[in-house]
């Protein structure tokens, strides 16, 4: 470390538990004040509550700082929580085992491994290089984008905690299914043939002995990455669906996004495949299509394609699949979620 | 004259990667070769699984993300 930094700078990582400490209940205080304050703020503005801008702008100003603020925290955590499980470990403890098992731990891998799309490829190679095997390997690259904190904060502050559990849930089971479908349809002919001959590496890795202040470093770093990447999106978000609670009519997604519509599920992956953007940027939109009379399933499903299959991932995988590979990734994943999506709108 | 290498497959973080060494190398006045490995298989020649990562005259000394500043500069002060 820098001997030049500032002891200000400093003190967190000197006194690692007494910061955490102290940051938890600074956090949990500001929770307890902002809701109060935004609700208050809404009633002194000049427009009326029941008014069609008074109930966008109710919309707006309660959700952005209770999701900035838990999305922070979350991030944080997680951010500790990642430094456990880098790339490389998550390869050692898949490497060499047989499939079944080993998709569902891949899966639940996923979720705490940093992931960056930009970085599947070579993840991608990785794994298959030390002796993953493919479909475990899918698996992992199913979950990682799709069940991530981001998305589950989100879903937990604008629907409640049993709605981020059943993403979660069916999150996992389509990364886990699919993975085990793919890896039966025997398909490692379809790699790239640069890559199947690549030389066997080692998934060995090293000792790791970061104390508790390099993980808060790292809490820190996340938090300046996902959350600086992450807000002006949100904050679209959050207008765009303010604008939906405000302007659109009752019931008007109802029609064409309602339960009774069988072909909305279906239609609504087909448009989510090729749009990208990230969890933080759908799910308020997503909020808002609910609250108008969309079916949960629909809706869902609609945000799974969207943030598990995107054109921009396809493009890059290409270096390493060969086409037929992909498009069996693309249908089996896309199926998956098909099903999630009718399962949710026939249960609820 | 150190020849660094940023292994990336074209993402954000990976340009932001070179821009900050570019900017450190400067404030610094060190002269330094910066190129950008964007081919998979040529990232895999190095054995990373998570980019971005960067090579200092042919070691991997970073992986799997933006490196902090501190980091660069040692990175330059180290002869």
């Amino acid at each position: 470390m820098n001997a030049l930094v500032s002891p200000l700078r400093r003190w967190p990582a000197q006194q690692p538990l007494l910061f955490l400490l102290v940051a938890a209940a600074a956090w949990f205080g500001l929770y307890q004040t902002m809701m109060p304050a935004s609700e208050a703020l809404v009633a002194a503005l000049p427009v009326e509550r029941d008014s069609r801008l008074g109930g966008a702008l109710q919309f707006f100003f309660y959700d952005t700082p209770k999701v900035l603020l838990l999305l922070t925290g979350i991030v944080f955590v997680m951010g500790m929580i990642n430094s456990y499980f880098t790339p490389e470990r998550t390869r050692a403890l898949l490497a060499g085992r047989t499939e079944g098992a080993a998709n569902v731990m891949a899966a639940s891998l996923g979720i705490v491994t940093p992931f960056c799309s930009c970085s599947a490829v070579p993840l991608f190679i990785g794994f298959v290089q030390a002796g993953v095997p493919l479909g475990v390997t899918f698996s992992f690259l199913i979950s990682a984008p799709m069940v991530n904190e981001v998305a589950l904060t989100l879903l937990f502050a604008m629907f409640g905690w049993n709605v981020a559990l059943l993403y979660l849930g069916l999150g996992l089971t389509v990364a886990i299914v699919s993975g085990w479908v793919i890896g039966r349809l025997k398909m490692e002919a379809h790699l790239e043939d640069w890559v199947r001959d690549m030389p066997h590496a080692s998934a060995a890795v090293g000792e790791d002995r970061l104390g508790l202040g390099e993980r808060l470093d790292a809490g820190f770093a996340s938090v300046r990455e996902i959350v600086g990447k992450v807000w002006p999106y949100i904050l679209g978000g959050i207008a765009i669906g303010a604008g939906i609670h405000g302007y659109v009519p009752q019931d008007f997604m109802a029609s064409f996004m309602g339960k009774d519509a069988w072909w909305a599920v279906p239609l609504a992956v087909v448009i989510g495949v090729p749009m990208y953007t990230n969890a933080a940027g759908i799910i308020p939109v997503v909020q808002a299509l609910l609250a108008k009379g969309a079916a949960l399933g629909t809706v869902l499903a609609f945000m799974m394609s969207v943030i598990a299959l995107s054109l921009p991932e396809m493009i890059i995988l290409r270096k390493v699949l060969k086409v037929r590979l992909i498009a069996t990734f693309v249908g089996v994943v896309a199926t998956g979620i098909l099903i999630v999506g009718y399962v949710f709108n026939a249960v609820l | 004259m150190k020849e660094i290498k940023v292994l990336g497959t074209g993402c954000a973080s990976c340009r932001n990667t070179i821009m900050l060494i570019e900017q450190v190398a400067q404030a610094k006045g060190v002269a330094v070769k910066l190129q950008k490995v964007e081919e998979p298989r040529d990232i895999m020649g190095y054995g990373v699984m998570s980019t971005p990562g960067v090579v200092i005259d042919g070691k991997v000394v970073h992986a799997g993300g933006v490196p902090s500043r501190d980091k660069i500069e040692q990175w330059l002060a180290a002869a």
